[in-house]
């Protein structure tokens, strides 16, 4: 094996591909933990575009969930503490965080669908809006909160999995990638699948692709066009909700300003790369946080030799601007090529009865 | 005619008003954090200081003036691309490689004559924001990805690639932090000078030529006629022999000229050098004044000067009324949501004037999620 790194040129492509290997396999978990707000917010917009709204606001989204999730779980601890309990570290105040930054979401996906579906707002404005305001507020609210800091009601801890499976050779490290996580990344596997599932075989799915390929062709049908698409938005909330929780009561335990660092943007990104499907948008995730796991590990962990030499002299800003720079060739791509719900974007207005 | 203005200018106003009021909500809400008590006169006191600031002195006036600067050039660049039909979030990226060209060349420059290190500095700002413009550009009118996305992606690359230069190549030596060089002689020169460190630069004049050169290029020449109409309907553009294409690139192009004017304007008129984490929300608040200006240059500059006023207030507010000075990207934020959802507006001031929407706002989507409408026939 080590011979075929010695090979002038090529042997570079070998050592690229065993590092490679090993980061993956070293680094799944955090891969998959990454990965979780692409995917999550990339059902959202499963749940909006697949019923023909387009949804840019899903970062906003994200982070106004963040926010409200941190806060009120930190504000639910002061009022009841406990101690965290032995099952993935859940309290009281988690939980009560963990709901209102779902609820949060969905709030914010009620204000997107009333813009965009009642007003008619374009939905590409209305989605920058929210993006926005969102931004504005918990900026504000984080530079009050850092003068007045709140305690920190912790974090929900991961699964921990039996040594028996993660010990397995060859494919120890993929139990201890789709176990060892909180709460949030293991429930994601089960949402793809279930989404899928629900997107394909169910009559709520056929109706949703319905109308968001011929809403018109849908209501002539029965299916209430409008409501239909009420109910998917706010329902897309929910995700984009447990996303933002995720940055705050799993992943990590406080909250900054601006810390979605744009991962709603490259969830659509994800949604458009994986064709507008669950499990295509949830594979383009791990991909996107595969990018961002290599970054990290070329800085902590770089490869020894040659290959080493090469990559730690790469700057480390590239690294960071890695996962953008794939998501723009991504979208440069593969758009085009993967098509959108023939009513993506386009608002509907009712034909009036006579 | 006067009805229509008045149409054009009861929603912004109104929006205005809206968005002070829920502002001043928020202010009360969080008076116990901004104070240390719950003060129900608090929004009084913000917007008292932030006219007080900003209006009601000359200083206050040179400061509206010198923070309108960038806001309107960014906001020129926005309303621009609307009229293409192109939504442009870019401003940030723009404005930072603009900037960090003019600090590297006006670092280099340092030493030669004024007249004619500035100049070259913002030209080379200029292009550098043009090419900036124009990678979005070319990859809408050629392969479909949605402006939208790939601006936001390369705001978040400009922000790498300025901590790059700034950290490495481009860091002045002998200082603390990591900067660039000051500029020298390739700072663009001071006319205003008052006690107090309120100065204006000659920039602040850049606005309002460009207002005047973009409302002449969009309603004089044909390249603004042909962007006009690719922006209100590409097919019919593409059908009268128009290359929707071209121009989408070359919208996006002039555009990202804007930002780079606007980025030099501001490390060569008022800081002098550019540090590594040059943090700004220009491109975000360049939106909000292209749409409360109605896309209209002339409504550009006035919307620029109004939301310049609020940015040069918002010292003199954090002091006096303890709110942070981040209220005004809230403020700026509420206002642009009342604007798109103008029909609140109007349901409560019941304003019945028909000229209000602004339609160039409605083809952006149209070209989302690969449907390019510049496809060829």
């Amino acid at each position: 094996m080590n011979g075929l790194f010695d090979v002038p040129v090529l042997g570079l492509v070998f050592q690229l591909l065993d590092y490679l290997v090993t980061v993956v396999t070293l680094n799944g978990p955090i891969i998959l933990a990454l990965a979780t707000p692409l995917a999550l917010g990339a059902l959202s917009g499963v749940m909006c575009e697949r019923s023909g709204v387009v949804n840019i606001g899903i970062e906003g989204m994200m982070l106004a969930s963040a926010f409200v999730g941190w806060f009120v779980a930190a504000l639910a601890a002061q009022a009841m503490p406990a101690a965290p309990s032995a099952f993935f570290g859940i309290t009281p105040a988690l939980l009560i965080g963990l709901l209102a930054a779902v609820l949060c979401g969905m709030l914010v996906s009620a204000l997107h669908a009333w813009l965009s579906i009642s007003l008619r707002v374009d939905q590409i404005i209305s989605g920058t809006i929210i993006n926005i305001v969102a931004a504005g507020i918990t900026g504000y609210l984080d530079v009050l909160f850092s003068t007045n800091p709140l305690p920190t009601a912790g974090k929900f801890a991961p699964f921990v999995p039996p040594d028996v499976l993660t010990g397995l050779p060859l494919v120890g490290w993929l139990f201890k990638m789709f176990l060892a996580q909180g709460p949030i990344t293991l429930s994601v596997i089960i949402l793809v699948v279930a989404l899928e599932i629900l997107l394909f075989r169910s009559r709520w799915g056929l109706r949703t692709r319905a109308v968001g390929e011929h809403p018109k062709a849908a209501e002539t049908v029965g299916i209430d066009v409008i409501r239909l698409r009420y109910r998917n938005v706010i329902l897309g909330g929910v995700f984009a909700g447990l996303a933002g929780a995720w940055f705050t009561l799993d992943f990590g335990n406080s909250f900054q300003g601006g810390m979605t660092g744009g991962r709603g943007f490259i969830a659509l990104a994800a949604l458009i790369f994986g064709r507008w499907r669950p499990v295509g948008a949830f594979l383009a995730a791990l991909l996107f946080a595969a990018s961002s796991a290599l970054g990290i590990a070329i800085r902590t962990t770089p490869p020894s030799g040659e290959l080493g030499t090469i990559l730690t002299s790469i700057p480390e800003e590239v690294f960071a601007a890695l996962p953008y720079i794939v998501t723009i060739v991504i979208l440069a791509g593969v758009v085009g090529r993967s098509i959108a719900p023939a009513a993506d974007g386009q608002p509907y207005e009712r034909e009036s009865a006579t | 005619m006067v009805a229509r203005v008045r149409g054009q200018l009861m929603v912004p106003a109104g929006a205005i008003v809206l968005a002070l009021l829920v502002g001043a909500v928020i202010i009360i809400l969080t008076s116990p954090l901004a104070t240390g008590g719950f003060d129900p006169t608090l929004p009084l006191v913000t917007y008292w200081a932030i006219i007080q600031g900003s209006l009601l002195s000359v200083n206050g006036l040179i400061d509206t003036l010198v923070s309108a600067t960038p806001l309107i050039l960014v906001g020129l660049s926005v309303g621009f691309c609307f009229k293409a039909g192109l939504f442009n979030i870019g401003g940030q990226g723009q404005f930072l490689t603009g900037a960090v060209t003019a600090a590297a060349v006006g670092g280099v420059l340092s030493g030669a004559p004024p007249f004619i290190a500035a100049p070259i500095a913002i030209l080379a700002a200029m292009a550098m924001g043009a090419v900036y413009g124009l990678i979005p550009g070319f990859l809408k009118a050629f392969t479909g990805a949605h402006e939208v996305v790939t601006t936001i992606m390369l705001n978040y690359i400009a922000i790498q690639l300025v901590a790059f230069l700034i950290q490495g190549p481009l860091r002045a030596e002998g200082s603390s932090f990591a900067r660039s060089a000051d500029v020298g002689n390739s700072a663009i020169p001071v006319i205003i000078n008052m006690a107090g460190g309120h100065q204006a630069h000659l920039g602040i004049i850049f606005p309002f030529i460009a207002a005047a050169i973009i409302w002449w290029v969009l309603y004089r020449t044909t390249i603004g006629f042909e962007i006009r109409t690719v922006g209100a309907n590409p097919d019919a553009a593409r059908y009268a022999g128009m290359r929707p294409r071209l121009l989408i690139v070359l919208a996006m192009s002039v555009a990202g000229l804007l930002g780079g004017l606007a980025g030099a304007s501001e490390i060569l008129g008022v800081s002098g050098y550019m540090p590594a984490a040059y943090s700004t929300n220009v491109g975000f608040d360049a939106i909000t004044v292209a749409l409360l200006g109605r896309v209209h240059p002339l409504g550009i500059v006035f919307a620029g000067l109004l939301l310049g006023a609020m940015r040069a207030g918002a010292g003199l507010m954090q002091i006096q009324a303890g709110v942070p000075v981040q209220m005004i990207d809230v403020l700026q934020g509420v206002i642009l949501f009342f604007l798109a959802a103008d029909i609140v507006v109007r349901r409560v001031f019941r304003i019945h004037a028909a000229a209000g929407g602004v339609e160039e706002l409605s083809t952006v989507t149209g070209t989302y999620g690969g449907k390019t409408t510049v496809s060829q026939p």
